[in-house]
């Protein structure tokens, strides 16, 4: 037994030192989304470019944000949402690398191309987009599913089965949109409409939380507000779940890879931005978080199964994703006190 | 003759004493210093920044402006109408803060109710055993708090141990909803606390002699005269400390509300990170984080004080 442990010691150390002048050519640091990274894509960049990649997670925008505001985090990459890439740009935090003079910028699908967050894509290129709606099981519920009135007045199955992301935006704009009312609304008057439909909506929610794949597939509630890569994921565990196109609209996002100003490894970084807009390693992004991405070619080398889902493949009838810019500050304030009190 | 060298050590003595009382000093100064040092340097010092930065303005992206602001301290309080952008009182916030020091409350009580009839039960084994029982009641800190908290949280959720197994049994036909409730919360505070209640209690109990216990029963008392003259008094001070170690992480918890509570109701630990995340409101939460410390710091002194006349009249 302490042989064992000894020589797997022993081992380990060796191998240490062994692979040390290997991988000591370079080092990227990834800062991106929990359970979002491709761990084969990683490998195959480190093979490629004989660097050595770290990765770190967040939760939130916001988090990031707040971190990579103070400076000095060391890290090179980071994958923002649409928004906040145009906050970070207006902030000066991302370096100027010009993917659209790369080798692979012309595998990008032209209409990701011309984006209002980042016009020309003179500093981002896509990583993924999707959707954020709600998911349904349809055993549960067997009516019309492509409404929002199932998560603001549920009928009689669904109450107290529902759980609501726990983000202000996302829940705002979902009541917004169901009142038929304009988003990054300042209006007092509309706002104070959202605030009564979803205060009186609260007590049929069971939770507000971000874990959506979970919460479904253990049973604790029937209907969640989910974003599309996660809705497939767990309809793999629950089969009965149905990803919903209300009639009344929903957001569309992407997220994107852009490379931090003080980036101290500015030219691996620049690799990895050239690298993931080659067909063949951004469907292996696709292929582990189940989200499109924005590079033409890539279907060939995706999951079968990504080519047909229903969460991918949108039907004709369904409306436009709503890409929501960012709101005003006095809006955010707004905002902010409206989710304050369905909160308190 | 024999009584110079006396005095000529007399003044040597003294200085060597003196020396030796300096060295003394410096050592005690410079064994103190570590635990100065990082009190001073992670205590204290953040709590300046949090201070400091309470009295300034938001930052459009979080972060914080170098203008004076009371805004942050208002804002708890009062809140401009969303009409008519007058300032009225508002009782959100109070809300939070009621709501965070009930549960803490009743989970401080529950922790008590049960920890003390343990802590009783292990201070009444023979010394060889007790050991072995304190082991089992610090034994769950063997595992992150986290992780306990999600065992929890499989163990009371609809698909989980309890409600399958009693629909097994046929006693229910439909899961019974325990999870995302403020039970729940209730329940997992007190699970993540109740050593934190038994080992201070145990620590008092321990002490307790029971020859005292025995000449009361002799005296003709009764098992609650007993309970309430002898034993409590001797308890005291491990009943307050337990009270305090469980109320304050109680009242401050955040991973237990979120996971079993549901993430429908702030509490005060949910409120402060909201404000640093997507609120991107740093004044406001370095603020709420100093009231919810000036609040503490009250009660306890006020418990304290109590705590200390109490001993007094009964010493």
């Amino acid at each position: 037994m302490k042989r064992t442990t000894l020589t797997l010691g022993m081992a380990a150390v060796a191998s240490f030192t062994l692979a040390a002048p290997v991988l000591a050519e370079g080092k990227l640091n990834i800062y991106n989304w929990g359970n979002y990274t491709s761990p084969e894509l990683i490998e195959k960049f480190e093979a490629e470019y004989d660097v050595e990649v770290t990765l770190d997670g967040y939760d939130s925008n916001e988090t990031m944000l707040a971190k990579v505001k103070e400076g000095g985090t060391g890290y090179d990459i980071v994958v923002p949402g649409d928004y906040m890439i145009k906050i970070m740009i207006q902030e000066g935090l991302l370096a100027e690398i010009k993917p659209n003079e790369m080798e692979n910028f012309s595998n990008m699908d032209p209409k990701w191309v011309d984006v209002w967050w980042d016009e020309g894509r003179n500093y981002s290129v896509p990583w993924q987009w999707g959707t954020t709606s709600f998911t349904v099981d349809t055993e549960v519920y067997d009516g019309d599913i492509n409404t929002l009135k199932l998560l603001f007045e549920p009928p009689a199955e669904l109450q107290g089965r529902i759980n609501m992301l726990n983000d202000m935006n996302d829940v705002i704009n979902a009541g917004l949109r169901y009142l038929g009312y304009e988003r990054c609304n300042g209006n007092v008057e509309e706002l104070k409409e959202v605030t009564d439909l979803l205060l009186e909506a609260k007590q049929h929610w069971r939770t507000m939380d971000y874990s959506t794949i979970e919460k479904l597939t253990s049973g604790d509630v029937d209907l969640s507000q989910n974003w599309n890569g996660a809705a497939m994921r767990a309809r793999e565990q629950r089969p009965t779940l149905q990803y919903a196109y209300p009639v009344e609209g929903f957001t569309g996002w992407m997220d994107n890879v852009a490379v931090l100003a003080d980036a101290p490894n500015m030219d691996n970084a620049k690799l990895f931005v050239n690298f993931i807009m080659a067909p063949e390693n951004a469907a292996l992004i696709s292929n582990f978080a189940r989200y499109a991405n924005g590079i033409k070619g890539s279907e060939e080398f995706m999951d079968a199964e990504m080519l047909t889902a229903p969460e991918i493949v949108m039907p004709a009838d369904a409306p436009t994703p709503d890409f929501v810019k960012p709101c005003p500050q006095e809006t955010v304030d707004l905002y902010n006190r409206i989710w304050t009190r369905l909160k308190g | 003759m024999a009584a110079q060298p006396d005095i000529a050590a007399a003044p040597a003595d003294g200085l060597a004493q003196a020396q030796s009382d300096a060295r003394a000093r410096r050592r005690r100064w410079l064994l103190l210093a570590p635990a100065l040092l990082t009190i001073g340097l992670f205590g204290l010092f953040p709590l300046v920044i949090t201070l400091i930065y309470s009295f300034l303005s938001p930052g459009t992206y979080g972060g914080v402006t170098w203008e004076f602001s009371t805004n942050a301290y208002t804002q708890f309080l009062f809140e401009r109408d969303i009409f008519d952008d007058t300032l009225a009182f508002s009782t959100t916030y109070l809300n939070i803060f009621g709501r965070s020091i009930g549960l803490a409350l009743v989970a401080t009580i529950g922790a008590l109710i049960i920890g003390f009839p343990t802590a009783y039960f292990i201070a009444s084994k023979p010394p060889e055993q007790r050991n072995i029982w304190l082991f089992l009641i610090t034994l769950p800190f063997w595992t992150n708090l986290l992780i306990r908290t999600y065992a929890v949280l499989l163990i009371i959720r609809d698909e989980g141990i309890i409600n399958v197994s009693l629909m097994q049994i046929g006693l229910i036909d439909r899961p019974f909803g325990m999870l995302y409730t403020d039970g729940a919360v209730f329940m997992g505070l007190i699970y993540s606390y109740l050593p934190f209640m038994v080992l201070p209690l145990y620590a008092s109990l321990e002490k307790l002699d029971f020859r005292l216990v025995e000449a009361a029963y002799d005296l003709y008392a009764t098992r609650f005269q007993v309970l309430r003259r002898i034993i409590i008094p001797a308890a005291r001070p491990g009943i307050i400390a337990g009270c305090i170690l469980v109320f304050i992480p109680g009242l401050g918890a955040y991973i237990t509300p979120e996971l079993l509570g549901g993430g429908k109701k702030l509490m005060i630990g949910n409120l402060i990170a909201l404000q640093f995340g997507s609120s991107r409101n740093w004044p406001f939460g370095s603020a709420a984080a100093l009231i919810l410390m000036v609040v503490v710091m009250a009660a306890l002194l006020i418990y304290v004080r109590n705590a200390g006349k109490a001993g007094v009249r009964h010493g």
